[in-house]
């Protein structure tokens, strides 16, 4: 399996990270190499291994309904690059 | 019609836990901005969620009431995408293993009953809030984090009354199970809908409108109906329709489409690694199906074999379980077997007078021993159908009792032959040719002669009494 640039711009806009023209060949190889890796998969034989969404034995770890202590809106709102009143404020966004 | 309406709903619920899905941050609603915020919903680095299991057994017990399977094993997964109500970069919902699939709901749609299948009933989170200013929009996280159910119809939905129909009865369930506030307006209950038209008996679903922005069940209702005008005129003028996401804009009554920049979304799934999997075995499952209380339909059924409702009357009673208990409890303490009356007047006066004062029908300041009582002056002619109409309300505005304000307002009907008789005698006297009339066979002519004693009786004689006493004495002379 080959990754090509388009795939990894398309991948990097995704995750709205900008990419240098050398980063792009870097990552290409990078990301090559890191599927041919996860390929393996492909030859071993899983017939007796059930899918798994998580690597740890456990489940149902729940929290009971009872309220915490949240932070004070100045708390929040400290490393804010901008911020108005008690909001957190962004470039106008239009749907 | 040449064409045919097909619409699903997807419908976003958020449940009334104390606190959100993933930490102990208050629901209230309301607060201060990000005020209602912590490290886990502010996406904070290394902060880890661990689900509320209120919220589990709520979604559980939802599920259920829509007779879903419940999945033995299920999962949360992150859904990418960036967004400025969205800190974390991704939402926590469900993907390929949802909490339950293949529900259904069974609604009454122009007095027929349909059955609409309910594809799935999943698990995720609600995002923040933005409140767009000039140049600037402005971000309240309060929100985030609050549990929302997703709760996705099957297109079985064919005109936009039924889609109407199916919200009006997922609400009521919903309210039955108290799992949620169900409040359009607060967004605590939001819908958004697909809809496509295709040519009638086809197989294959048209091109599809996704519709946004609606607030209310009305305005479902009536972005649905413009959408349906739309598409038929594009497609009779042989237009292609594109797949597009629409909002609905109240104030002009059009849907318009949504300016989206990216293609096909690309939400790139994938388990959330700081979420373990559910097993939910037999034993939580029977355990919360205890739990569940007698549903609408249950309800009415039991309401017409116990008490001889009809169905159509009984439907009205259970559509809310407050006014369906209130309901029940007067029906109980109605003297007698034939509940009739006692129903009309649930359904009819006092409904109006809820409706009018905007409030819920047992939410009115009313002892229903007095309604009861009330009634009974009716039943035994004491008082005319109207009177009774107007002590009710002055029963609701003051907490007088029926009987004083009976006496207070001098509403005794003259049932009393007696005291009629002088009234009817001018009467016969004043109107020769109404009497005339009456001789010569015309019925009509007894109905204006009882509406004159009526009036000079100020409404207090009771007509049936009346009009016997006048059909008696013309006949007999
Ligand atoms: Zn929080």
């Amino acid at each position: 399996m080959s990754i090509d640039k388009e795939t990894i711009k398309h991948v990097a806009h995704l995750a709205r990270i900008e990419l240098q023209p050398n980063e792009l060949d870097k990552l290409s190889g990078e990301l090559d190499e890191i599927l041919g890796f996860i390929d393996k998969l492909k030859y071993l034989n899983l017939e007796q291994v059930k899918p798994a969404s998580h690597i740890l034995p456990i489940n149902n770890v729940l929290r009971e309904d009872e309220p915490h202590v949240s932070l004070t809106s100045e708390k929040a709102l400290e490393n804010a690059p901008s911020k108005q009143g008690n909001f957190f404020s962004v470039p106008k966004i239009i749907e | 019609m040449k064409y045919q309406t097909v619409i699903g709903l997807e419908v976003h619920l958020q449940l009334n836990t104390k606190t959100k899905a993933f930490c102990g941050c208050s629901t209230d609603f309301g607060k201060a901005p990000n005020s209602n915020v912590c490290p886990v919903c502010l996406g904070f680095p290394g902060a880890l969620p661990v689900y509320n299991h209120q919220a589990l057994n709520s979604a559980i017990k939802l599920a259920l009431a829509f007779g879903c399977q419940i999945q033995e094993h299920t999962k949360f997964d992150r859904k990418n995408y960036f967004y400025p109500d969205l800190p974390k970069n991704y939402q926590i919902s469900q993907f390929d293993l949802p909490l339950s699939r293949n529900g259904y709901l069974d609604i009454y749609s122009q007095d027929k009953p349909k059955r609409i299948g309910i594809t799935r009933v999943h698990l995720e989170e609600d995002a923040g809030k933005l409140i767009h200013e000039t140049g600037v929009s402005l971000v309240d996280f309060n929100r985030t984090g609050i549990p929302l159910l997703e709760i996705v119809s099957e297109p079985d939905l064919f005109s936009p009354q039924e889609a109407f129909d199916y919200l009006t009865s997922l609400k009521s369930i919903i309210e039955y199970l108290d799992v949620s506030d169900c409040d359009m307006e607060k967004g605590s209950l939001r819908c958004d809908a697909n809809i496509s038209l295709r040519l009638e008996g086809a197989k294959e679903l048209g091109v599809k409108t996704e519709l946004k922005n609606m607030n209310s069940f009305k305005g479902v209702k009536d972005a649905l109906t413009f959408e349906v005008e739309r598409q038929t005129l594009l497609l009779e003028a042989n237009q292609k329709l594109v797949q597009e996401t629409r909002l609905w804009d109240v104030e002009k009554g059009v849907t318009v489409a949504m300016r989206t920049k990216e293609g096909a979304k690309d939400y790139r799934y994938f388990p959330d690694p700081d979420l373990t999997v559910f097993i939910i075995d037999a034993s939580i499952i029977s355990q919360i199906k205890a739990q569940l209380p007698e549903l609408p339909p249950e309800k009415m059924r039991r309401f017409v074999k116990e008490y001889g409702l009809t169905e159509y009357d009984a439907k009205i009673l259970v559509s809310s379980k407050n006014d369906a208990e209130f309901s029940e409890s007067c029906i109980r303490d109605y003297p007698g077997k034939d509940k009739k009356e006692l129903v009309n007047w649930l359904i009819g006066p006092l409904l109006s007078e809820a409706n009018f004062r905007k409030i819920k029908l047992h939410e009115l300041n009313l002892n229903k021993n007095e309604l009861i009582s009330l009634i009974g002056f009716v039943e035994r002619q004491d008082i005319s159908h109207l009177s009774a109409k107007s002590v009710l309300s002055q029963l609701l505005d003051t907490g007088k009792s029926a009987r004083d304000l009976i006496e207070e307002g001098n509403l005794k009907q003259i049932s009393n032959a007696e005291a009629l008789l002088e009234v009817m005698e001018t009467v016969i006297q004043e109107n020769a040719k109404s009497v005339s009339d009456f001789k010569a066979g015309k019925t009509n002519a007894l109905m204006y002669l009882v509406g004159q004693v009526m009036k000079k009786s100020s409404g207090k004689a009771n007509p049936k009494v009346v009009g016997e006493l006048i059909r008696r004495r013309l006949t007999d002379a």
